[in-house]
């Protein structure tokens, strides 16, 4: 009688688990594990055949045109990703300290926050490469008017300012869920804590530093991580503000846009072939586990560290 | 340190949220009344008003496109893959929530690995595998990829919403001699409604707006998707500035309109998911 309750249930097990494992492993853990094979394939034609050990990743780190793309990609995301975070972060928390006063009209405010969040990243870029085209000059002009006219230039025509913008349009984008990621972590920080705060006579200042930073720490760092990952494999905002050629001249290249040339553009129009795309993909997928783990390993760390004070 | 008075602070924390507000406002506001004017009015009177609201460029979107099937196509895979992950993961999280067996924690961890592993990485098989299937250039194709990737956001915030649900119920329905099965259908999934509904607000919006799937995975016209359409559109009549800011405005108004209506389900949705990290 047990022996075939327990069968039964098992049985239901499977095939509750069943759907969503065939899902999840067919077209998210294969896929990832496919690209890590044929990083070892080269050779001519769409499916490359000839096994080639790891040699693509040698010509990757140490011939051009690979290398010197595969850098400067890098080189652009990092600063891509220390540029959104820092708007995400530091903007973002100052605004989540704000709105979550209370005050008539904080609800709008952070109703208001996550509107740009809803539109895509193309709609995102598109309209802000509208904006800053010189040509209909409605950014520029503005400059103009407040009296800023001099720094009026080629926005995303120079290498270095363009990756500024584009990481400035994702912070204008994104910023709205950190605001709510961060004001939800300060809502549900306990009152009566705030209250006794309040009555040591502890200011605003020593509100955030003592009460309200550490206990959203794990909320900065769930945030950092969310954006590294987004980061680095953005491809939406530079197809939209710099085409997926990255100009000018690949300064707003990110790992995202250059997995995408590599791996399915034609040899020649900026392709690599389906070994190195894969090459490509294998490498951004390290980069992101270590980086996701260093993150995580950094964020508890403190948070300990903070407890034990 | 300096202690303002009251009234001060105040108006300073206003001029800041104003200013913010504006920076949110104003290029959305710009996208619509833009699109409303005439291709001459757009580079004569940039800031104002539209003199007349001028319906030219949506009528002729519609007429070089068939913007109504890339929406309808739009929402069919919104939906549908919504559905789908929102029936697979709780059936997989009211399993590893309430029930022991050998490797369900390796199994609960081989599922939220998922939360960061980039799906976009994978793509390259994932083009094999649809054409393998036949089903590539297809909107099952983006469903199926939508749905691999919504799943382990969807057993994360379950499987712990569901462990919080007293043993006690299921029990007493365990005497009343329903089966397990029965169980979840009967007793768990209307308990569970919050976190589905914070699952579906999370999960909607990167998959209405993906633009990656579809340029990889689609050719054909009529199972384009509105960001693939916009993106099409955009390159073809760059020069167009009044049809241009009516796509970025048909695009987006559907999704801005939605937030709206929904704005409270989606902040506490938001809220549920960062606070459970």
């Amino acid at each position: 009688m047990t022996e075939v309750f327990r069968k039964k249930k098992r049985y239901f097990i499977l095939l509750f688990l069943a759907g969503g494992f065939i899902i999840y492993t067919a077209f998210l853990v294969v896929p990832i594990l496919h690209s890590m094979f044929y990083s070892l394939f080269g050779g001519p034609g769409i499916v490359p055949k000839e096994f080639v050990g790891f040699q693509n990743y040698i010509q990757l780190f140490t011939q051009n045109p690979f290398k010197e793309r595969f850098f400067g990609a890098f080189g652009n995301t990092i600063k891509f990703f220390l540029i959104v975070t820092f708007f995400q972060n530091v903007i973002g928390f100052f605004i989540a300290v704000l709105v979550t006063r209370r005050f008539v009209g904080s609800t709008f405010f952070r109703r208001i926050a996550f509107l740009p969040t809803t539109l895509s990243v193309l709609v995102a870029g598109f309209l802000f490469t509208l904006i800053l085209n010189p040509i209909w000059g409605i950014f520029d002009k503005f400059l103009e008017v407040i009296g800023l006219g001099f720094l009026v230039r080629p926005w995303l025509g120079t290498p270095s300012i363009a990756l500024v913008v584009i990481a400035i349009v994702t912070s204008w984008q994104y910023l709205g869920t950190s605001i709510i990621f961060y004001t939800a972590g300060i809502d549900a920080i306990d009152s009566e804590v705030l209250e006794a705060a309040k009555i040591d006579g502890a200011g605003l200042l020593a509100e955030v530093r003592y009460i309200i930073f550490p206990s959203i720490l794990p909320i900065v760092g769930i945030v950092t991580i969310l954006i590294f990952i987004g980061d680095f494999t953005q491809f939406d905002i530079v197809y939209a503000m710099a085409s997926p050629y990255a100009s000018p001249r690949y300064g707003t290249d990110l790992f995202g846009s250059l997995f995408y040339r590599a791996a399915f553009f034609p040899i020649g129009r900026g392709g690599w072939g389906m070994g190195m795309g894969a090459t490509v993909a294998t490498i951004i997928f390290f980069i992101v586990t270590i980086g996701v783990l260093l993150l995580l390993y950094a964020f508890r760390m403190k948070g300990i560290g903070r407890k034990k004070e | 340190m300096i202690k303002f008075k009251n009234g001060t602070v105040r108006t300073l924390l206003y001029v800041i949220l104003i200013i913010y507000s504006m920076s949110i406002f104003y290029p959305i506001f710009l996208m619509i009344i833009t699109s409303l004017k005439e291709n001459r009015e757009i580079f004569t009177r940039p800031y104002s008003l539209p003199q007349s609201f001028n319906l030219d460029s949506y009528i002729r979107l519609f007429k070089i496109s068939n913007y109504l099937i890339y929406f309808r196509n739009s929402i069919i895979i919104t939906l549908t893959s919504l559905l789908i992950i929102l029936a697979l993961s709780s059936l997989i999280s009211y399993v590893l929530a309430k029930y022991r067996f050998t490797g369900s924690r390796f199994l609960y961890f081989y599922f939220i690995a998922g939360l960061i592993i980039p799906i976009k990485l994978g793509t390259i098989g994932i083009i094999r595998i649809m054409l393998g299937l036949h089903i590539f250039d297809t909107l099952a194709a983006l469903i199926i990829v939508y749905t691999a990737m919504g799943i382990p956001f969807g057993v994360f915030i379950l499987t712990d919403f569901i462990r919080l649900i007293p043993e006690e119920l299921s029990n007493s329905a365990r005497i009343d001699g329903c089966s397990e099965p029965i169980i979840f259908f009967r007793i768990i999934l209307p308990l569970i409604r919050p976190a589905l509904a914070a699952v579906a607000i999370i999960n909607f919006i990167p998959i209405w707006n993906d633009f990656w799937f579809p340029l990889l995975l689609i050719r054909t016209d009529n199972v384009k998707t509105i960001p693939l359409a916009t993106a099409l559109l955009y390159g073809q009549y760059e020069t167009n500035f009044g049809l241009i800011f009516s796509v970025l405005t048909a695009a987006s108004l559907p999704v801005i309109i939605f937030y709206l209506i929904m704005s409270r389900q989606f902040i506490k949705g938001l809220s549920s998911g960062a606070l459970k990290g």
